[in-house]
C-alpha cells in the first residue's frame, strides 16, 4: 500500500527511516517543485524580461521592468488602493468579527442560526459575492440605497464611493473568518474566571479589557496574519465587481498584474507586478511570525 | 451581567442585526428569480437550458473533486512522512510548505500560463486541476500533518510490538483516527477548488472546462440580462458551498481552526 512497507518495525534505523520518510514526502514535493517553486523561479526570470508576444519583443532587460514601476504612476496608485484597501477591511473586519464574537457567545439558538449564516458568506465563491453586491448596489433597485431612504446614489461607479463600496463588500465576506476563529477561543475562556472578576467587582470595560481581550489577544493575531494575507493577494472581488474602476480608483496591484499580463500582453512587466505582490505578502508573513514567537516567548 | 461584558438586550440587538445583515442578502437574491410577480422557475429553466451553466456546473464538480482526490493522496504519504519520519531539513520543509499556502496566484499565473500552453493544456481540466493542486496541496499538508501529531505514537508502537506492519498499523490505526481530519482537509479543498476564479479564468477558453465562477463572471450585465436570470445562475453556483456549511459544518470549522491554530 505505501512504499517503505518492508519495515516490520517501528525505527530500528535511523538513516532507513529517514530514507522511507523522504520516500513517502517524495511525490508530495515534486508536484510542489513543479507547480509552486518553479512557477516562482520562472516568474522571478519573466519579470527581467521584457515580453510583448504580439509584437515578438523578447530580450533580457534585468530591472529594467522595476524601474519603469518606480516612476509609474500607475503602480503606485495600485499600491495605494491596495494599501489602504487591505488596512481599511481587515481592520473593520477584526472589529466588526470580535464584536460579533462577544455578541454570540452565551447564545443558543440563535448563535447556531447566524454562525450558519455567516459562515455561508464565507463560503461562497467571491464572484457570487460580486454579484451579489452589484445588485445591492444597483443605483435604481439596489437595498442599500434603498434602506438609505431612496436616494440614488451610483455606488460603484463614483470615484469617491466605489473604493468603500469594495471594501464593504469584502468586510461582509471575511468578518465570518474572524467570528467564527475568537467564538471558538471565547467558549474555551472558563466560566470561573468571569465569577471571580465579578466577586472583585469589575466592570464590564474592566472585564472586557482585563480577561477576554488578552486572551483573545493570540487568536487576534493570528487572524490578522492571515486576513492581511488575503487581502492583500485578493483579487476575484475587485475584478469582477469594479474591474479596477471608475477611473482606476479600485485598481489593486493584482488587477494592475492581471490587465498587464493578459489585457496589454506584457508578460515581463506583469509578472515584475507579481513579483512585488509576492515580496509585499512574504515580508509581512515574515515579520507576523517574528511578532508571533516574540509573544509566544512573552506569554 | 458582567459575565460577557455587554448587557444581555445589547447583544441580543447585536445578534438580531449580525443575522440580518447576513441572511437578507440571501432571499434579497434568492427572491428575485422565484417572484418576479408570482412564483416561476423560469429563471431557473432559461440558465439552466443554455448549456453554459449546465456544463460549468459539470466543469466545476469534475475539477473541484478530482483536485481533491489528488491533494490528498499526495498529501496524506507527505504529511505522514513528515509526522513521523525524521527527515533532514524538515523544520525548513515545513516551513516552504506554510509559505506555499501564502503564495499569491497572481505571481505564479503567468508562468503557469506558459507552462499549460507549451503543454497543450489549455482549456482542459487538467490544466485546472494542476494548477489548482499548487495551492490545495501544501494546505493539505500542513493540516494533516497537524491532525497526525495529535495521534499518539504509542498507538503504532504498540500495533508493531503486536507484529503489525508499519503499513498495517497505517490502514487500521492511524487511517481511522485521522479521517475526521481527512475530511476537514478535504472538505476546504474542494471548497477552495470550487470557488477558484483567477486560474481558470485564465487557462479556460471554452465552455468545455470554463467554471461556475468563470462562466458567472462572464454572464452579460444587469442591461443585457434579466436580473433573475442572473440571481438563479449565482444561486446554483451557490448550491454545493451551501450544502457544505449546513451539512458538514463541523468539519468546517475544526478545518478552519486547525488550520489557524497553529503557526
Amino acid at each position: 500500500m505505501s512504499p517503505g512497507g518492508s519495515a516490520a518495525t517501528v525505527m530500528r534505523s535511523p538513516r532507513r527511516a529517514a530514507g522511507q520518510g523522504l520516500l513517502l514526502v517524495a511525490p508530495a514535493l515534486l508536484a510542489l517543485g513543479a507547480l509552486t517553486l518553479y512557477p516562482t523561479l520562472w516568474v522571478g526570470w519573466l519579470s527581467l524580461q521584457r515580453r510583448i508576444p504580439i509584437f515578438g519583443v523578447e530580450r533580457f532587460e534585468g530591472l529594467g521592468n522595476f524601474f519603469f514601476l518606480a516612476t509609474d504612476p500607475r503602480f503606485w496608485k495600485a499600491a495605494q488602493v491596495t494599501l489602504v484597501f487591505t488596512v481599511a477591511s481587515v481592520a473593520l473586519e477584526l472589529v466588526g468579527g470580535v464584536l460579533v464574537a462577544l455578541a454570540l457567545r452565551g447564545q443558543r439558538a440563535g448563535a447556531r442560526v447566524s454562525l450558519s449564516f455567516l459562515l455561508l458568506a464565507w463560503a461562497l465563491p467571491s464572484v457570487v459575492t460580486a454579484k451579489l453586491f452589484e445588485w445591492l448596489y444597483n443605483p435604481a433597485a439596489g437595498l442599500v440605497n434603498f434602506l438609505l431612504g431612496g436616494i440614488a446614489l451610483n455606488w460603484l461607479g463614483d470615484p469617491r464611493l466605489a473604493l468603500p463600496g469594495l471594501i464593504l463588500a469584502d468586510v461582509w465576506r471575511t468578518l465570518p473568518f474572524v467570528t467564527v476563529l475568537c467564538y471558538a477561543r471565547l467558549l474555551a475562556i472558563p466560566v470561573e474566571l468571569y465569577e471571580a472578576a465579578q466577586m472583585d467587582g469589575a466592570g464590564a470595560v474592566a472585564t472586557f479589557t482585563r480577561i477576554t481581550l488578552p486572551l483573545l489577544r493570540r487568536i487576534l493575531l493570528i487572524a490578522v496574519l492571515f486576513r492581511t494575507l488575503d487581502a492583500l493577494r485578493s483579487f476575484d472581488l475587485m475584478f469582477v465587481l469594479t474591474g479596477g474602476g471608475p477611473a482606476g480608483t479600485t485598481e489593486t496591484l493584482t488587477v494592475y498584474a492581471y490587465r498587464s499580463l493578459f489585457q496589454a500582453v506584457q508578460l515581463g512587466l506583469g509578472s515584475a507586478v507579481g513579483v512585488v505582490v509576492f515580496a509585499l505578502v512574504m515580508l509581512v508573513a515574515w515579520g507576523y511570525l517574528r511578532a508571533l514567537r516574540h509573544e509566544g516567548l512573552a506569554a | 451581567m458582567a459575565r460577557a461584558g455587554l448587557p444581555r438586550s445589547l447583544r441580543d440587538w447585536a445578534v438580531l442585526l449580525a443575522l440580518l445583515a447576513y441572511a437578507t442578502p440571501f432571499f434579497w437574491q434568492l427572491l428575485p428569480p422565484l417572484f418576479p410577480s408570482r412564483l416561476t422557475w423560469e429563471h431557473y429553466r432559461v440558465v439552466l437550458g443554455q448549456s453554459v451553466m449546465l456544463r460549468a456546473l459539470v466543469n466545476s464538480l469534475g475539477v473541484g473533486i478530482i483536485t481533491t482526490v489528488l491533494a490528498l493522496a499526495l498529501g496524506i504519504f507527505g504529511a505522514y512522512g513528515i509526522a513521523r519520519y525524521p527527515i533532514p531539513g524538515k523544520a525548513l520543509l515545513l516551513l516552504l510548505i506554510v509559505g506555499g499556502t501564502a503564495f499569491p496566484q497572481i505571481a505564479t499565473v503567468s508562468p503557469l500560463y506558459l507552462l499549460m500552453r507549451a503543454l497543450s493544456l489549455r482549456d482542459t481540466w487538467l490544466a485546472l486541476i494542476l494548477a489548482n493542486t499548487s495551492f490545495a496541496l501544501p494546505l493539505v499538508i500542513w493540516l494533516l500533518t497537524g491532525f497526525l501529531q495529535e495521534i499518539p505514537v504509542g498507538l503504532e508502537e504498540a500495533a508493531s510490538v503486536d507484529g503489525a506492519s508499519r503499513p498495517r498499523a497505517f490502514r487500521w490505526i492511524v487511517l481511522p483516527l485521522l479521517a475526521p481530519g481527512l475530511a476537514s482537509a478535504a472538505l476546504l479543498t474542494f471548497l477552495f477548488s470550487w470557488n477558484e476564479f483567477l486560474f481558470a479564468y485564465t487557462f479556460t477558453a471554452t465552455e468545455a472546462s470554463r467554471t461556475v465562477p468563470v462562466a458567472l463572471a462572464l454572464f452579460p450585465g444587469v442591461f443585457e440580462v434579466p436580473w433573475g436570470d442572473i440571481a438563479a445562475a449565482s444561486i446554483l453556483a451557490s448550491i454545493p458551498p451551501v450544502a457544505l456549511v449546513v451539512g458538514l459544518q463541523r468539519y468546517l470549522v475544526r478545518g478552519l481552526l486547525s488550520g489557524a491554530l497553529r503557526e
